[in-house]
């Protein structure tokens, strides 16, 4: 018998999406932030940054890049539509905009150490994503509940 | 260059960490001696008659519904054997005495409560069945 408890009806699956959109988003954030670590581009940044406030806000079935990956890439893909829930990106997203926002500040401020750590932050989860199907939600969600929930209790 | 380096560095250790990854998640692992019996309060429901398999999900996990998918088939086919899903954030602290720090992470339970194994990440059905079978 396979039961959940009253508790979690956050655990319900949320909206679907194809599941291979956020991975190709995150090898275009991975090739934007290499190049914006590189060249400091604070224009390319705030894109990126953008880009990343759409996936959170909105949804990342609504960025640019999910676009892109409707138009360019999803006709040739070929098997099954493998559907993931849209809540484990979006949070991703939402991570990355934090991120994004804090590098862009960071640059503009001239705080260039600050600026390299958070882009740098966020292209290595980008790359994970991208190489290694990572999950930030997975691996980042209930750590941060524990701290913010121990933080709390004091 | 210097950001020329950063980046080549960057990757590198992403490479590294990557593998180990996709290497260590979904693998099950014998549990310490020392377990404690979880207990069916605990839980908030009652234990299976010869194991329980229990996972710890959060909202913002991919894996954790493949994990329950799987999971169900698995209790579908062994008789005695129940699958509970906890929702790891609203039971904080039962994932802090379990030591469990991401979803999903599942423990396999004996008919006691102590617990035998568990699997971080998505676990194989195969894995999971080998450890069901070491019990009795």
């Amino acid at each position: 018998m396979s039961t959940n408890i009253s508790q979690n009806s956050k655990l319900a699956t949320g909206r679907e999406i194809d599941a291979r959109g956020p991975r190709f988003g995150a090898l275009l954030t991975t090739i934007v932030l290499a190049i914006v670590l590189v060249t400091q581009s604070i224009e390319l940044l705030a894109i990126q940054t953008a880009v990343f406030a759409i996936g959170a806000l909105v949804g990342p079935q609504y960025s640019p890049y999910a676009y892109l990956y409707r138009k360019l890439v999803q006709p040739r893909l070929r098997g099954p539509l493998i559907t993931e829930d849209v809540r484990p990106p979006q949070f991703a997203q939402s991570v990355g905009f934090i991120f994004g926002l804090t590098g862009f500040i960071a640059l503009a401020l001239n705080i260039e150490l600050l600026f390299i750590v958070a882009v740098a932050g966020a292209l290595m989860a980008a790359f994970l994503n991208a190489a290694f199907n990572f999950c930030l939600g997975c691996e980042m969600y209930l750590r941060g509940a524990k701290i913010i929930n121990r933080l709390r209790s004091k | 260059m210097d950001a020329i380096y950063l980046l080549f560095l960057l990757f590198l250790l992403g490479t590294v960490f990557g593998f180990w990854y996709q290497q260590t998640r979904g693998r099950i692992k014998q549990a310490a001696r020392s377990s404690q019996s979880i207990t069916a309060i605990r839980v908030g429901e009652n234990l299976g008659e010869r194991a329980t398999l229990l996972q710890f999900s959060s909202a913002f996990c991919t894996p954790c519904r493949a994990t329950r998918t799987l999971l169900g088939q698995v209790v579908g086919d062994y008789p005695g054997i129940k699958h509970i899903e906890i929702d790891a954030e609203s039971n904080l602290d039962l994932v802090r005495e379990l030591k469990i720090s991401s979803t999903p992470t599942t423990l396999v339970l004996d008919a006691r409560g102590m617990e035998i194994s568990r699997a971080v990440g998505a676990p194989k059905r195969s894995d999971v069945v080998a450890t069901l079978n070491t019990i009795r």
